[in-house]
């Protein structure tokens, strides 16, 4: 199910603004590869280029490739909508449809593509909220709305939601920024256990729980202001925070700037 | 250096907080008294209004006839009769504009939000519906004249009616749509976009449903002011003292249009009608402002 992502040569524009500068990376499949970097340096921007989300900003530009096991999105005739079903994103607040019970949220994608099966979406909620360790916590109120939840598990949620369509990608926008440290751990060891299904890819500003939970890191900074963010460097987490091969990366990570 | 007994007996610091001044306990009380003035002043006229409506237009209506009957056949000394042919009209025509007027207007807005957001297009038509939002009532019956009796030879009728208001009501409803949608956090969108959800199965599934309370309810107060207008009744249809169904031909009363005929017959019983008709109109509105809060709520979204 977990596929790996190839990025070559991608350069990302909002308008006339060059906002990402020839990133080349890989991602393995199986594996967390955590994006760090200071704000504005473009690692937000490339993760929501992963499964074609940059392109709903109006403006928006996207050079270069995305292969998903060798199959680049960006291809032309690539539906998005399609993309999008197989590279899933949780994103940095928690955004559950305020309209939908907890159920309906968790299998939003499944109905909304079509599925109408009962007993599939309720198999389907009750694996996904395990999956979310949520279960426990909603199974007594599965058709309560959404939005009653706590900050932590929306979140949880939202990442439960994403799964339910079984995606190969997932894709994760500063996903503990807004939760207090219990709930961070709980979506961290989720993350742990995720990562034997799935192929992950984090944005995050706190660079211990990069540190935590990646397996490898990209380092993005921002040369001057008003250039394009760039890659400056990608390897094995251990790597990057014991011994980095670039100055600006020890830099950021030993918290001289950013 | 010398102590006196003053510099001893005060305080080694000032308090951190101190009385509140005189100076601003009168500003206080003059600003809350000209505030609760001011409430009491608008709120006196109003009262009036509904004082004088009730005290002289209830008695017609506690007439069981006034509900099931028309003004048919009244002598202007006669009093009875009832205002069913009226009501008739008046829903008749705000349905016909609504059944225009919404779908249409729901589609501009999503179009506006979704589609057009900052297009020259949608620039364009913002535009024109601010306009439009501002035209006068009687402007509106002028024009549906000119197309629809002068240009197109039709005759006055209840359907003409329906037109002139739906030209009135269409920039309501296009406002309202517009501005629930764009109080759609983005942030939904994305998360349904992020799922592999098509964008017309986003806005039909995800962003309509979260700004249906607003929607529902802008339109019904947009139905109730419309229901109240008379410049373009006066134009555009006959008035009538029978029940007339039939919104493309022949006069058709309504609830203004009652209240303006019946003023000019000079007798008791006139007036009579008049008052009556005037407190149907409010009850109706009244009435469908409270359906629009009860669906508002209905479709309210939850958290609990």
């Amino acid at each position: 199910m977990a596929k790996r992502l190839d990025i070559e040569n991608l350069n990302l524009y909002y308008n006339k603004f060059h906002a990402v500068q020839d990133v080349t990376l890989q991602v393995h499949a199986r594996s967390v590869t955590a994006f760090i970097g200071p704000s504005g340096c473009g690692k937000s921007t490339v993760l929501r280029s992963l499964n074609r989300m940059h392109e709903v900003v109006p403006g928006s530009r996207v050079e270069g490739k995305v292969l998903l096991d060798g199959e680049n999105v960006y291809a032309p005739g690539v539906d998005p909508v399609q993309v999008r079903r197989t590279i899933g994103m949780v994103f940095q607040k928690a955004n559950p449809f305020p309209t939908m019970s907890i159920k309906d949220n968790v299998v939003a994608g499944l109905k909304l593509a079509g599925e109408k099966d009962k007993k599939k979406l309720d198999e389907i909620t009750e694996r996904s909220l395990r999956g979310a360790n949520l279960w426990e916590e909603v199974k007594d109120r599965l058709n309560k709305p959404g939005g009653g939840l706590s900050g932590g598990q929306q979140q949880r949620l939202c990442i439960a939601r994403a799964t339910a369509v079984q995606p190969d990608v997932l894709l994760m926008d500063e996903p503990c920024s807004a939760l207090d440290p219990i709930s961070t751990l709980a979506i961290e060891d989720l993350i742990a256990e995720l990562k034997k299904d799935y192929t992950i890819v984090i944005v995050t500003h706190n660079m211990q729980q990069a540190a935590r939970v990646s397996d490898q890191t990209a380092f993005f900074n921002l040369p001057a202001v008003g250039e394009p963010g760039q890659l400056v460097e990608i390897g094995e987490t251990g790597k990057i925070f014991s011994n980095p091969s670039q100055k600006a990366t020890e830099d950021y990570i030993s918290g001289r700037f950013g | 250096m010398r102590t006196d007994t003053a510099d001893i007996e005060r305080p080694a610091k000032t308090p951190a907080f101190q009385q509140l001044s005189p100076g601003r306990k009168a500003k206080n009380h003059i600003a809350t008294t000209l505030f609760a003035l001011a409430f009491v002043v608008a709120v006196i006229p109003l009262l009036w209004v509904l004082f004088t409506l009730v005290r002289r237009g209830l008695s017609p209506m506690l007439n069981a006839d006034w509900w099931t009957h028309s003004f048919y056949g009244l002598l202007p000394n006669d009093f009875g009769g009832g205002i069913y042919h009226a009501l008739v009209g008046t829903l008749e025509q705000t349905f016909v504009c609504a059944l225009i007027s919404v779908p249409l207007g729901v589609s501009v807005g999503i179009f506006l939000i979704e589609y057009g957001r900052n297009s020259r297009l949608a620039r364009t038509t913002t535009f024109m519906v601010d306009i439009l939002s501002g035209l006068p009532s009687i402007v509106a019956g002028l024009f549906i004249y000119a197309l629809w009796i002068t240009t197109f030879g039709l005759d006055r009728s209840g359907f003409a009616v329906s037109l002139s208001l739906v030209l009135l009501m269409l920039p309501v409803v296009v406002r309202v749509t517009e501005t629930m949608l764009m109080i759609v956090p983005d942030e939904l969108r994305e998360a349904s976009y992020a799922l592999g959800v098509p964008k017309w199965k986003t806005i039909v599934k995800v962003v309509l449903p979260t700004s249906l309370s607003g929607i529902l309810t802008g339109i019904i107060l947009g139905l109730a002011r419309v229901m109240g207008e008379t410049a373009p009744l006066l134009i555009l249809v006959g008035y009538s003292r029978a029940i007339n169904f039939n919104l493309f031909d022949g006069p058709m009363a309504s609830l203004p249009l009652t209240v303006y005929t019946a003023r000019k017959t000079s007798t008791e019983a006139g007036e009579y009608r008049m008052w009556g008709a005037a407190l149907t109109l409010v009850l109706l509105i009244m009435l469908i402002n409270l359906i629009a809060t009860l669906l508002s709520k209905l479709f309210a979204v939850k958290t609990k």
